[in-house]
């Protein structure tokens, strides 16, 4: 038993392979096969079932060896990973025609992908770079395998393309109209979100000055900007599409009218969060307003102004691909998901998804690490 | 009675309510004070005795209701239009996006000193606290005496001549605490400001200051006023001299005279 390291997941993916071995075909068009043995039948997994079996039962034998955690990792990654290739490939072009040892595989992997991610999350290391790369590879083994799993049960199941495309065609989609992608990127994230985006935020900013100094503002203005935040995105849309016309223009005023309101509600309470003693210190140097609200009171609320910041990233590119569903021109995502839609094309609504997706992360990150720069001061992000 | 001219402040029957939810609540009533430049004065009784609101109407951070007050003979107001205090508050209040070199430079930003004077007068007052060293780090990366110390120096930073301290060392443990206090009796030595000191630690009153105001609370008044014999030069273990156990034992008696211990 010195020799060996059991781990639950290990063990378990060795059930689900010899329950899978034991089972007498990995698809319908195998079991015909064998009942017909002089019919020419092509099947699923004729030369590869036996290696599938043999890898990830090896691999999970391997990984109970008390090896390195390294030596351990490796021999996970590479089992899981090629299994899951030769599983995928093997099913495409008998989509529908799987039975249990195939997802039995699957799972097997899955079990083993499992304890790759516990290994690796128990790494202890004081090496920057590669805390950053563990940081980056854990979540993205964990993101390959939601994908896999879906790859395998849309073709493992057969699923209607209309109802869910498998991830690796939504890919191929991708991959042959980026030209068209990139175009509505530059429509509909470009010009609608970031312009929105920019004067939303911006003018939310100057407003909760604004409010901060006047006082009938602050009483007046905020119970309606709650109102206002609450107005229904479907219907202020088509409206400012008859105001600002087809083009970017109308967009980008619905991004502005969702973007506003979280940012003057959050301004205005962040300027209030710098604390009673640090604002009477101030009056003892007889400070300006300006110079209390530059030194002090802004700073405070950068925290604050954040967060909207943060909120505003998503809602801007809601915003902004909803409005175009009622009128714009040939271009733009919110355009290219409701006319494919239409023409059942469904991998490119999906594609058009996946670009949103990786966008609006994209555009949540830059806004997440300039917010790590500019407060790194609090408690929140320098940890105590 | 007019001021003199060396008089630094000068209150006449001052009186201050605050209007609460519960009624109206009288924080100070007829207090009458003198404090001439150059003396170190503590303010000393239980929580609810004004010690605290008498110097923030020094400060002109509360308004009085009843009597005069002067600061260096002007008005609260004027005189801190004027910058002519420097405040030490109960917590460091450093800001954290702030150095601790450029916490004690916000006031001379403010004041419009120039770059290079900034950074002379922080050097200097820097050193004067002993944290020579320490410019580049953030507050939450000292303890927290420094951080009082860093509040000290950005109190002195900008040369006023009276010294507000409320309650400065209140949250620092003992040891710190003599540290800092033999530290303030040095600078003061070599400063020559006026300094007003709120504490409620008796041998802090005593071991600090040339007089002590002895207040009572509800309402907030001055129930005695007591010289101190003891030489300005002062080691640590004066505190164990009979002339220092008898002042302290007369501050415990003002205490009591003023029923502060009742509750």
């Amino acid at each position: 038993m010195r020799m060996l390291r059991p781990s639950w997941q290990a063990v378990a993916a060795l059930v689900c392979c010899l329950v899978a071995f034991a089972l007498p075909g990995m698809s319908t068009l195998e079991l015909e096969a064998r009942a017909n043995p002089a019919a020419v039948i092509d099947y699923p997994f004729m030369g590869t079932g036996g290696l599938v079996v043999g890898l990830l039962v090896l691999g999970a034998l391997a990984s109970m060896i008390r090896l390195s955690v390294w030596g351990e990792a490796v021999i996970l990654l590479f089992a899981a990973h090629f299994a899951a290739w030769l599983l995928l490939t093997g099913i495409m072009g008998y989509e529908g025609s799987a039975l249990a040892p195939f997802f039995l595989l699957i799972a097997a992997g899955w079990l083993l992908v499992w304890r790759l991610v516990v290994v690796l999350s128990g790494i202890r290391t004081t090496n920057r770079s590669l805390e950053w790369t563990l940081r980056l590879v854990i979540p993205a083994i964990f993101g390959a395998w939601l994908l896999i799993i879906w790859e395998a049960a849309t073709r493992g199941f057969g699923i209607p393309f209309i109802l869910l495309p498998p991830p690796s065609s939504i890919g191929v989609r991708i991959a042959s109209s980026l030209p068209v992608l990139a175009a509505d990127v530059r429509q509909t994230i470009f010009k609608s979100v970031l312009i929105g985006y920019v004067l939303g935020c911006g003018a939310g900013f100057a407003v909760a000055i604004l409010a901060d100094r006047v006082d009938f503002l602050r009483r007046g203005l905020l119970p309606i900007g709650n109102m206002v935040s609450a107005l229904p995105i479907i219907g202020v849309a088509p409206i400012m599409v008859m105001w600002f016309g087809f083009d970017w223009h109308s967009k980008a005023a619905v991004v502005v009218i969702m973007t506003f309101f979280p940012m003057l509600v959050n301004t205005v309470t962040g300027l209030a969060a710098s604390g009673a003693m640090e604002r009477d210190l101030m009056r003892t140097y007889a400070s300006s307003y300006w110079q209390t609200l530059f030194k002090l009171r802004l700073p405070a609320a950068a925290p604050f102004i954040f967060n909207a910041l943060k909120i505003n990233s998503t809602l801007a590119l809601i915003g902004a691909i909803v409005a175009e569903f009622f009128g714009t021109p040939v271009v733009g995502m919110g355009f290219r998901i409701s006319t494919e839609v239409g023409r059942m094309n469904i991998d490119m609504v999906w594609a058009e998804i996946a670009v949103a997706a990786i966008a609006g992360s994209v555009f949540y990150g830059v806004v997440a690490l300039i917010e790590r720069a500019a407060t790194f001061w609090h408690p929140s992000v320098r940890g105590g | 009675m007019t001021s003199k001219r060396s008089d630094v402040i000068s209150a006449r029957k001052l009186g201050l309510t605050f209007q609460t939810n519960d009624g109206p609540v009288q924080a100070l009533s007829d207090v009458d004070l003198t404090i001439g430049k150059g003396e170190f004065v503590s303010f000393i009784g239980p929580s609810g005795c004004g010690k605290t609101t008498f110097l923030r109407v020094i400060a002109d951070l509360e308004k009085p209701t009843s009597g005069t007050i002067s600061v260096n003979g002007m008005t609260p107001e004027e005189a801190r239009q004027k910058r002519a205090y420097g405040y030490v508050f109960q917590a460091a209040a450093l800001y954290p996006w702030r150095t601790i070199e450029r916490n004690v430079a916000l006031p001379l930003e403010i004041m419009g000193h120039s770059r290079s004077e900034q950074r002379e007068r922080v050097n200097r007052t820097l050193e004067l606290v002993n944290l020579t060293g320490f410019e580049k780090k953030f507050p939450w990366q000292l303890s927290g005496g420094m951080q009082q110390r860093a509040s000290i120096a950005r109190a002195l930073a900008f040369d006023a001549d009276l010294l507000l301290m409320d309650e400065p060392f209140g949250a620092l443990d003992e040891i710190v605490r003599d540290h800092l206090n033999e530290q303030l009796l040095k600078l003061w030595a070599r400063t020559d400001k006026t300094i007003c000191f709120v504490t409620h630690s008796i041998p802090e009153a005593v071991y600090l200051s040339t007089r002590i105001v002895v207040m009572s609370p509800r309402p907030g008044r001055v129930t005695d006023v007591i010289e101190s014999s003891l030489p300005r030069e002062r080691p640590l273990d004066i505190r164990e001299s009979p002339e220092f156990l008898a002042i302290a034992h007369r501050v415990r008696e003002g205490l009591r005279a003023g029923h502060s211990y009742e509750d």
